[in-house]
């Protein structure tokens, strides 16, 4: 599977997530974001990290940069996208995902390992997950509070497009297993088609068990499965 | 002596204000800090705070209709998130 990351000045988990993508035998690219074309491409992933030192808002200026109308394009027409923690933002600030991630409801930077339940295993990033299953991952974000309004939250769950939800250990979600305010605990969500993944949990930093955990792999492992 | 084309140039320019502030219905956790802060110091007339922000652009353009029309663009392309945010464009 050939799989693209997308790197902008400020991103700081491109090298992270390829050496995760090379590890699981994907064949990956680094796309400059000044680049006005992609490599052919089964998975298009924009890392997280602080494009732009999140001026204006987080994600705003690298959702219009050259590499990204290509990405939108490419989204469109049915490429997997994944982007993970500003990744996500961008993917919001683009419009390729519907909503917004605000400034967490504690005013602070959140970095720690947390839990997340598998909420929805029917989708191509998901299907080597069991459903409920709880994972543990890592955070680390200002701006993680995922806002939308009414009738998008209702268009989420009633088409199962929420893959993670925060969770405490034993997989219970509530006020205080969420970490940052996320409406109904939202840690991830898909658009429609559900080719584009947007999630504040970095996967890539649980791919190996002498550092961390592999609770990231099914993650990947699960798009080399389609 | 004033040289007439730098007057000319000065006619030529436009400027605006820009005011962009969190919708009502979304939660403003900096403004509301800033707010508890205030009443604490004893500022015991405020009743809400609500944060946003400001934006000061020239326009080379004599046509305010046209110029008004730009900044919008700019407003609904990339200054604003109309998810979240209202704007108020006002000239100077």
């Amino acid at each position: 599977m050939n799989s693209s990351v997308i790197v902008f000045p400020g991103s700081n988990c491109d090298r992270d997530i390829a050496v995760a993508l090379e590890k699981l035998q994907f064949k990956n690219k680094m796309i400059w974001h000044k680049d006005t074309s992609l490599p052919k491409s089964d998975l298009i992933v924009i890392p997280g990290g602080f494009s732009y030192g999140d001026y204006l808002r987080s994600g705003a200026i690298a959702g219009k940069s050259n590499i990204l109308n290509e990405v939108v394009k490419a989204a469109n027409d049915g490429c997997l996208v994944l982007g993970v923690c500003n990744g996500f933002q961008i993917l919001t600030e683009t419009g390729l995902l519907k909503g917004v991630l605000l400034r967490n409801n504690n005013l602070k930077f959140i970095g720690k390992d947390i839990n997340v339940k598998v909420v929805n295993t029917d989708n191509k990033f998901c299907n080597k997950y069991k459903k409920d299953q709880v994972l543990k991952l890592n955070i680390a974000h200002n701006e993680g509070n995922y806002f939308t309004d009414a009738e998008h939250l209702k268009e989420l769950e009633d088409k199962n497009l929420i893959p993670f939800k925060y969770c405490d250990k034993n997989g219970n979600v509530n006020k205080e297993s969420n970490p940052n305010g996320s409406l109904n605990s939202i840690a991830a969500i898909f658009n429609n088609n559900k080719n584009i993944l947007g999630m504040m949990p970095h996967p890539e930093r649980m791919v190996d068990k002498i550092i961390s955990n592999d609770d990231g792999v099914n993650l990947f492992t699960s798009l080399l499965n389609n | 002596m004033e040289k007439p084309y730098q007057l000319n140039l000065e006619k030529n320019k436009l400027k605006f204000s820009v005011k962009i502030t969190l919708k009502k219905n979304v939660l403003d956790p900096q403004g509301k800090i800033v707010q508890q802060t205030l009443q604490n110091m004893g500022m015991d007339t405020l009743k809400t705070l609500r944060q946003g922000k400001y934006f000061e652009i020239d326009v080379n353009e004599n046509d305010e209709t046209i110029a008004t029309n730009k900044i919008e663009e700019m407003c609904n392309k990339l200054l604003v998130n109309l998810i979240i945010e209202d704007f108020k464009i006002s000239k100077v």
